[in-house]
């Protein structure tokens, strides 16, 4: 055992144990505390990364003292380790670029305890990340909707309370089915340990022995993480969330937060159920099936919208569809390209957000489309980044979101079929109606600001801000230039993930 | 056989019945009553899927090591992990019901969202 493979679970251990220190700091404290920990997890993250890649395989990292098949164990291959790294990141960025919206959204004296939601949240994603143990997934996923609903309700005003408990709510019914998923493929193959559940899932189901709780055991699996990451039917949730609560909170939920229940589901449906099992009980034409809905409702919503907030969020709801497509596909290309969206959409979603929380404040705190026209030239950093990622969401070349919908159809074709014609269909007309709002949004941010709509405020323009922006958009370009290798990547780990 | 599963019914019974008051009901502290049912009725079925009749608590008081007269206790120990997740997500709705009780003085969901969709117009 090397020292540098502790490194997930220090950074785990470092986010928690942080969250209980920051709780008694004063405010100033508690931020320079914060955005330390996560800057120093983001590196440590990142030499991990280069460290799994250079020895090129995974290892398994024992809790406590028991082994394999009674303890607990976290799992660290390529895919988790640069997921690790790109979520810290965002993490870090999303909180540097909200830092001055949450001097006004959070009343006095509770600053220091959003940053304890903060780092709850980076120790449940980093935990989600890494574990190798179904039931720690299902801890530090309520962890992280405690933490969520928390970091929404932190504006003392009613709508963010009622989004605070409609979130949990939907959530809590998301983990009351999960949990049970959970605990009915415990009691058929007396495992928790994702490689031993692997072992007695393939036995269970080529002896063919209890086919329908096999049956329901994924259905209760993804539904209920299905309605806890915003998929179409279940997203009702989603504006409100995401549109009133600070900018800080919006970035990390959109781009992480939903993330994170992804990537367990991914890992259960990879590394637990594996492919074959998931296409004998049909799960993955039903996931397939409510991703391209998604896709396609999540667009036809945003364009309704009159507030770019709940665009932007209604836009999320899309682009979880795009991550549940590739998954319905059920191929080593289809996953991949989830994977990479996963990142794509990490990158350009926390950047929209906080790009959105500067330009409302230069158009006297409303982000209505009416009051942004014009906001672009006020506020010309934010402007470009907000464009930068309307294009990426758009699929234009050279950043994040093109080389992802190429990932997508290329994984169509590769499947052929009627999936092919349906992916096809799907992402032109989801790509079709995100131009229409995107661009809609972008041409008016740099039009002509309506009568008395216009307020001639200077940007307070905080370096961390801009710091945070200018580092977003060098993100997602470089995701846009550079696919091919994180492409490459993740393959890679996908190769060994199951 | 099925007639014998007598927890597990119990339990689905009352994971349908929790989860009938969390999804529709629209008084805040009944849906709250609702997720602790839900999650109680899953407790319920794991505890009764890892009871084995006959066997006891696997704690060495009289000397016998074999395996045979003792039940696993994962199970119990993913209960008692269990609850406290449970009671951890009630504590923070209750909070937050308080909150908006304090604002809006009314318990149904339906008559808050009204109020707050009116307050932002």
């Amino acid at each position: 055992m090397m020292l540098w493979q502790s490194v997930p679970f220090a950074c785990i251990l470092l986010a928690l144990g942080s969250a209980a220190v920051t709780g008694v700091l004063r405010g100033r404290a508690a931020r320079c505390w914060t955005l330390a920990v996560l800057g120093v997890e983001t590196a440590a993250s990142a030499v991990l990364a280069a460290l799994v890649a250079r020895s090129g395989t995974y290892y398994t990292y024992m809790m406590g003292h028991f082994p394999a098949p009674w303890g607990n164990e976290l799992r660290v291959g390529l895919t988790e380790a640069l997921l690790g790294c790109g979520f810290s990141l965002v993490m870090l960025l999303s909180l540097a670029g909200g830092l001055r919206d949450l001097e006004e959204d959070v009343s006095s004296g509770r600053h220091s305890l959003y940053y304890v939601m903060i780092l709850l949240l980076q120790a449940s994603l980093q935990a989600q990340i890494y574990t190798n143990d179904i039931f720690t997934g299902y801890v530090f996923a309520e962890i992280m909707t405690i933490a969520a609903a928390a970091s929404i309700a932190v504006s003392d005003r009613g709508r963010n309370l009622l989004a605070a408990t409609r979130y949990m709510i939907m959530n809590l019914i998301g983990s009351a089915l999960f949990l049970l998923g959970v605990i009915l493929l415990y009691d058929l193959t007396g495992h928790l340990l994702m490689s031993p559940l692997r072992n007695a899932v393939s036995a269970l189901y080529a002896g063919g022995e209890y086919r329908i709780p096999m049956t329901v055991v994924p259905a209760l699996i993804f539904v209920g993480l299905g309605v806890k990451s915003a998929l179409f039917p279940f997203h009702t949730w989603v504006p409100d969330a995401y549109g009133c609560s600070t900018p800080a909170s919006a970035a990390i939920l959109s781009s992480l937060v939903s993330k994170g229940y992804i990537v367990l589901l991914i890992k259960i449906a990879v590394r637990v159920l594996g492919t074959d099992v998931i296409r004998g009980t049909g799960a993955d034409d039903v996931i397939f099936g409510f991703g391209v809905a998604g896709m396609v409702m999540g667009s036809v919503l945003a364009i309704r919208q009159t507030d770019v907030r709940r665009m932007t969020a209604y836009s999320s709801v899309a682009q979880i569809g795009y991550i549940y497509m590739g998954m319905g596909l059920n191929t080593e290309a289809g996953i991949t390209a989830a994977l990479f969206h996963i990142l794509a959409h990490a990158a350009c979603k926390g950047m929209l957000f906080i790009a959105l929380g500067t330009l409302a404040d230069v158009s006297g705190g409303s982000s209505r489309f009416d009051a942004l026209k014009g906001a672009g030239k006020r506020a010309p950093l934010a402007g470009a980044a907000f464009t930068v990622g309307a294009l990426s969401m758009t699929g234009f070349p050279f950043l994040g979101g093109f080389p992802s919908k190429m990932n997508f159809v290329l994984a169509g074709l590769d499947y052929g079929g009627t999936h092919l014609w349906i992916v096809l269909a799907a992402v032109v007309v989801s790509t079709a109606l995100n131009a229409v709002y995107f661009l809609r949004t972008v041409i008016a941010l740099y039009g002509k600001p309506a009568e008395g709509g216009s307020l001639a405020v200077s940007e307070k323009n905080g370096f961390a801000r801009a710091a945070s922006l200018s580092c977003f958009m060098a993100l997602n370009i470089g995701l846009g230039l550079a696919f091919h290798p994180v492409m490459e990547w993740l393959r890679q780990g996908l190769a060994t993930l199951g | 056989m099925m007639l014998r599963n007598y927890e597990e019914i119990a339990a689905m019974v009352l994971f349908g019945i929790g989860f009938t008051l969390l999804l529709l009901n629209k008084n805040m502290i009944k849906k709250i009553i609702g997720f602790s049912l839900t999650d109680s009725a899953v407790f319920l079925f794991l505890g009764a899927k890892g009871y084995i009749a006959g066997r006891k608590a696997p704690i060495v008081t009289d000397g016998v090591t074999a395996a045979e007269a003792y039940i696993n206790p994962i199970p119990a120990g993913l209960i008692l992990t269990g609850i406290v997740v449970s009671v951890a997500c009630s504590a923070v709705m209750l909070a937050l019901t308080v909150r908006l009780y304090r604002r809006y003085h009314t318990l149904d969901i339906d008559e808050i969202t009204a109020r707050v969709r009116k307050e932002n117009q």
